[in-house]
């Protein structure tokens, strides 16, 4: 199961930087997210997989899995929407005002 | 034409009590079953969206007149002055506690400090979300 | 316990005051009033040391700064450093009487000014007093960068912002040389102390760093005391205001060099290349200075090229004098010891003249309203006192009795006779060559001398030509340069009276070998018979008074040096050339586009962590205590993997917004199958907000558009997305088998005793990491803020057009 989701984030971390390296802001955005899903699930891995029952007392089993990395990426989950929220809008303005998503276009004017 | 959204309309309104109810249930049951101050706010943002979504954001805004910048203002305030509080007993900055106590109805029940806290984290996190949602959607 | 490193701080506790000073009394009473205090004060101070350091005696105070790194804030003063100090504080108070009345209090920003002053008086002190070297650059930068905020004083003229550039950069690349040097020096001495350094020369000599610390000493010297080919910067300094001409770059500042290259004499002297290399640098310098004085207009220019060219002598004299180590300490070295006395003679009378000729010049010009020696002329009568100081100071400079720069110019023919007389160093075969150089512009020195006094003041007056009616100046503005011109007669008469109380001490700081001997034996004498020095003097005056009588013949060959082959040329040619190197090569990877920049940032992620992985062999493969995989759990990769390829092959943005959603939901479908369900519900619920929020956007957003990029762009990307991910793979897989220490989750499995919560994972969130959680409210309130604020802030732009 380690091995299966390490190729997966892999994958997940491939894809999400060929897309942030792309010229549409919009794929950027979307890159970004995927990147940071792939990050949840690198952390929730690295701290094993299937350990034992859910960190929760109330329930039946003695041993749980690691709960400390759960907790990060709960916290990481709530961040990221806000992030993506500043980004999207950002984006959002940038097309407004600027009338491009073109990061080719975005760049500075050459001899400021 | 205005397009015919009685389907919607009723649905929204039995699936927001379910939400909100729901959504409280997590939030209370966060101390010692998953839930808690993200997860209870989350959803309770979600059944807001889902409110401004089926009806539009002026009839909500007439019956819910609250400007939810100063919601997670508050939440942000709650969640400092709860552990400012540790302070004046001289105990760590955001230090918790908590103790049984035989309350009337309920029988004997745990009440912690640490609840308070997750109320300003659940109020900043509604703030926030129907802040972003509503500022993106009274644009354009 | 002395009070010593206190009388450094005053002058930076008053440039606090200033401008609070300024703001109170602003118009009514000059602010330089309040400012005379300080140097007045510590002038006063380091008067009572006098009787102390002619007894051979020096006096340090320690104040603990640094101390794990070892660094002291040590002072340290002995007959050097107390030179200095009162020239500091002396001219430095004299130059704020004079400055009282050349700026005006109604137009002028005096809070600036003044500040800048107290700061350069503060670093000029703490320069010449402090015995730590590290403490020692501190200071000599800030004294590059207080002048620097002088100069720009008026910052609204472009030559004063120029000069003030040029100074910067060339006084900073010295500092920054010697800041080289100086830790070479501690590196092979193990101290930062100067005092210690000095009592481990023989370390130091025997070292292979010897030359490069020489070099590196000697580049901050030179570049700070205008030496050639570093002197261009002096010129354009004039741009300041005249009192700060007459302060930092004639009296102290400049000097700051001289004093540098005095306390390392001790270190690096006695060797040829240290010889030869100040000296000659002196003489070149000092040539250099006097002929391009005798072509100048500007009448601060003139004062600028005679202040290098002295400075070029006070610098020769110290290289010649350096030869005295080179002999142990017996009469043959005492005779070169005596170079080292004239510098020191020589430092004291250039800045008694000097501060006068410069004060005089600010005069003419702040009365006439020019200093172009072309529309100058017949001010005898209108400025009898001026012209006066101008006489006493200018026949100083060119070597006349009975003024004092006769005797030091006697000292310095004598020390260069010397050098024939007792070569060293291979000086036998051209040693004859610094007589003569030290002669000749001794000539030019003359002739620039008589300019100043006559092409100013006799000769026809046009009061056409001039901006204002000439009349004498107010007499506060005229006691400063007065004091320094008696100073100019007195200390012609009393000679041995300076060399007892002063000379004599720097000698033993700088030569510590005569301080058992108590310096050297030397009587200072205007008359000593018809000696070679009275015949090279004479021939000066001759030649001199020849030459300038017919200078109008003669001075049109300055006009045949090709422009091009000027320092000012070069200079500007090395600038304009680095400028456009850098920006060409600036722009070269600063693209502008943020694409180009990612792709640095993970090239160098992927090198570093390569990099690490393969060096430190830290990768590793082993699948044996991976958890057991199903059907189930398959399935939900594979199809993960498919929604993120659907993201990247996906044409229109609604495919992939929905693909990006289902891959969230999938995330939390994993959360689920790693029991985590705190962490499955928030995800399932971002996920839905965040599907609201990208759809709402839609509608506002361009369609996606298939990539127009070329085929070697899109390799690039690919290549580096793909180096990304197989690191992040790599890692992922050698971290499950690398377990350097146990989870310290356990901890945390006791919540329900330690927060009486049964879910830990809330546990952890409220109670303890609750600091975490509630910064992160924090930054969500804040991108929330940033959202509304952006969208809120087009709108109220957008009604106002």
């Amino acid at each position: 199961m380690e091995t299966s989701m390490s190729i997966l984030i892999g994958v997940l971390f491939t894809i999400g930087t060929y897309l942030i390296l792309t010229k549409s802001l919009l794929r950027i955005i979307l890159g970004t997210s995927i990147i940071s899903h792939g990050v949840n699930l690198l952390i929730l891995t690295m701290g094993g997989l299937k350990k034992g029952g859910p960190p929760l007392l109330g329930e039946s089993s003695t041993t749980f899995t690691d709960s400390l990395p759960q907790a990060l990426i709960l916290t990481a989950i709530v961040i990221n929407f806000a992030v993506t929220a500043l980004f999207l809008v950002l984006s959002y303005r940038t097309y407004k005002t600027l009338g491009t998503d073109d990061m080719d276009q975005l760049r500075g004017i050459e001899d400021e | 034409m205005k397009p015919n959204d009685v389907i919607l309309h009723s649905v929204t309104k039995v699936a927001v009590v379910i939400i909100l109810t729901f959504s409280i249930y997590l939030f209370y049951g966060g101390h010692h079953n998953p839930g808690g101050g993200f997860i209870g706010g989350l959803s309770v943002a979600s059944g807001l969206v889902l409110l401004y979504l089926a009806f539009d954001i002026e009839t909500v805004r007439n019956n819910i007149p609250v400007d939810f910048k100063i919601v997670a203002a508050v939440g942000v305030l709650i969640a400092v002055l709860t552990g400012v509080s540790s302070l004046f007993i001289g105990k760590p900055f955001l230090n918790q506690a908590f103790g049984y106590f035989d309350l009337p109805i309920f029988g004997k029940t745990e009440l912690a400090t640490a609840v308070l806290f997750d109320v300003g984290v659940a109020l900043a996190v509604i703030g926030t979300a129907v802040t972003i949602i509503l500022s993106i959607s009274e644009d354009g | 316990m002395s009070w010593l490193y206190l009388m450094i701080f005053i002058p930076f506790i008053f440039a606090i005051f200033v401008p609070f000073i300024y703001k109170l009394f602003g118009t009514r009473i000059h602010t330089g009033w309040f400012v005379f205090f300080a140097p007045l004060a510590v002038f006063l101070y380091l008067l009572k040391y006098i009787p102390m350091i002619s007894k051979g005696e020096s006096v340090h105070s320690k104040l603990a700064w640094m101390p794990s790194l070892g660094i002291n804030f040590t002072t340290n003063i002995d007959g050097l450093a107390l030179i200095f100090g009162l020239l500091i504080t002396g001219v430095g108070a004299l130059v704020v009487l004079y400055s009282i009345y050349y700026m005006s209090k109604e137009r002028e920003a005096l809070h600036n000014f003044y500040v800048y002053m107290l700061l350069f008086m503060g670093a000029m002190l703490g320069l010449v007093l402090s015995d730590n070297i590290l403490v020692l650059y501190v200071f000599w930068e800030l004294t590059s960068i207080s002048s620097f905020l002088l100069i720009a004083y008026w910052y609204q003229r472009k030559g004063s912002r120029n000069g003030a550039q040029k100074s910067m950069l060339i006084t900073i690349f010295g500092g920054l040389a010697m800041l080289a040097g100086l830790i070479m020096l501690s590196m092979m001495t193990d101290t930062y102390s100067i005092r210690e350094i000095l009592s481990k020369v023989d370390l130091i000599t025997s070292h292979s760093l010897f030359i490069p610390a020489m070099i590196l000493i000697l580049l901050g010297a030179f570049t700070k005391s205008a030496q050639f080919p570093f002197s261009i910067w002096l010129p354009d300094a004039m741009e300041a205001p005249t009192p700060i001409s007459a302060y930092l770059h004639s009296a102290t500042m400049v000097k700051a060099g001289i004093y540098l290259v005095a306390r390392f004499t001790s270190v690096f002297g006695g060797s040829a290349e240290w010889f030869w290399i100040v000296s000659s640098i002196g003489l070149i310098t000092l040539i250099y200075g006097s002929i391009n004085a005798v072509n100048q207009k500007d009448l601060k220019g003139l004062l600028a090229y005679s202040t290098i060219s002295q400075l070029g002598l006070i610098m020769s004299l110290l290289g010649v004098g350096s030869a005295s180590i080179y002999f142990g300490y017996g009469d043959e070295s005492s005779v070169y010891a005596f170079a080292v006395l004239a510098a020191m003679f020589h430092l004291i009378n250039h800045s008694t003249f000097k501060g006068s000729l410069f004060m005089v010049v600010g005069i003419i010009d702040h009365e006439t309203g020019t200093r172009d020696i072309r529309r100058l002329g017949g001010l005898i009568s209108l400025m009898p006192i001026s012209f006066t100081i101008t006489v006493i100071g200018s026949f100083s400079m060119a070597g006349l009795p009975p003024f004092n720069g006769f005797l030091s110019k006697e000292m310095f023919f004598t020390s260069m006779i010397t050098v024939i007389e007792s070569p060293v160093f291979g000086m036998e075969s051209i040693g004859l060559l610094f007589p003569i150089i030290a002669w000749v512009a001794s000539i030019f020195t003359f002739i620039y001398c008589m300019i100043l006094v006559f092409k100013t003041f006799l000769g026809k007056h046009r009061p056409e030509k001039l901006d204002k009616v000439a009349h004498e100046a107010p007499i506060g503005m005229l006691i400063p340069p007065m004091i320094l011109a008696f100073l100019v007669i007195v200390i012609f008469f009393f000679p041995n009276v300076v060399s007892e109380y002063f000379l004599q001490p720097a000698l033993i700081a700088v030569l510590p070998g005569f301080a058992a001997a108590g310096g050297i034996d030397v009587e200072i004498s205007a008359w000593h018979g018809w000696n070679t020095e009275l015949f090279m003097t004479i021939g000066v005056i001759v030649l001199g008074a020849f030459m300038y009588y017919y200078l109008r013949k003669w001075s049109r060959i300055y006009s045949y040096y090709p422009q091009v082959l000027t320092l000012n040329n070069f200079y500007n040619q090395l600038l304009a050339g680095m400028e456009k190197l850098s920006s060409k090569l600036t722009k070269q990877y600063m693209t502008g586009f943020v694409r180009d920049y990612l792709v640095y940032i993970f090239t160098f992620m992927i090198a570093l962590l390569g990099c690490s992985l393969w060096l430190s062999k830290g990768f590793s493969f082993n699948a044996t205590n991976d958890a057991p995989i199903n059907l189930f759990e398959g399935g939900a990769i594979v199809a993960m993997l498919i929604a993120a390829l659907t993201v990247v092959f996906s044409k229109s943005r609604i495919t992939a917004i929905i693909a990006v959603g289902a891959l969230g939901y999938l995330v939390s479908l994993f959360f689920v199958i790693f029991r985590a369900p705190d962490l499955a519900l928030t995800q399932l619920v971002v996920e839905t907000v965040t599907a609201a929020l990208f759809l709402l956007c839609f509608y506002h957003l361009p369609e996606l558009r298939k990539e127009k990029s070329k085929v070697p762009f899109k390799v690039v990307n690919l290549l580096i997305s793909l180096g990304v991910g197989v690191i992040v793979t790599l890692i992922a897989l050698s971290v499950n088998n690398h377990r350097l220490f146990e989870s310290i989750s356990y901890f945390y499995e006791d919540s329900y005793t330690l927060a009486g919560a049964k879910n830990i994972v809330n546990a952890i969130l409220v109670d303890f990491r609750g600091l975490d959680t509630m910064l992160e409210i924090l930054v969500l309130s804040i991108a929330g803020l940033g959202v509304y604020t952006l969208i809120k802030l087009q709108l109220a732009g957008r009604e106002k057009k």
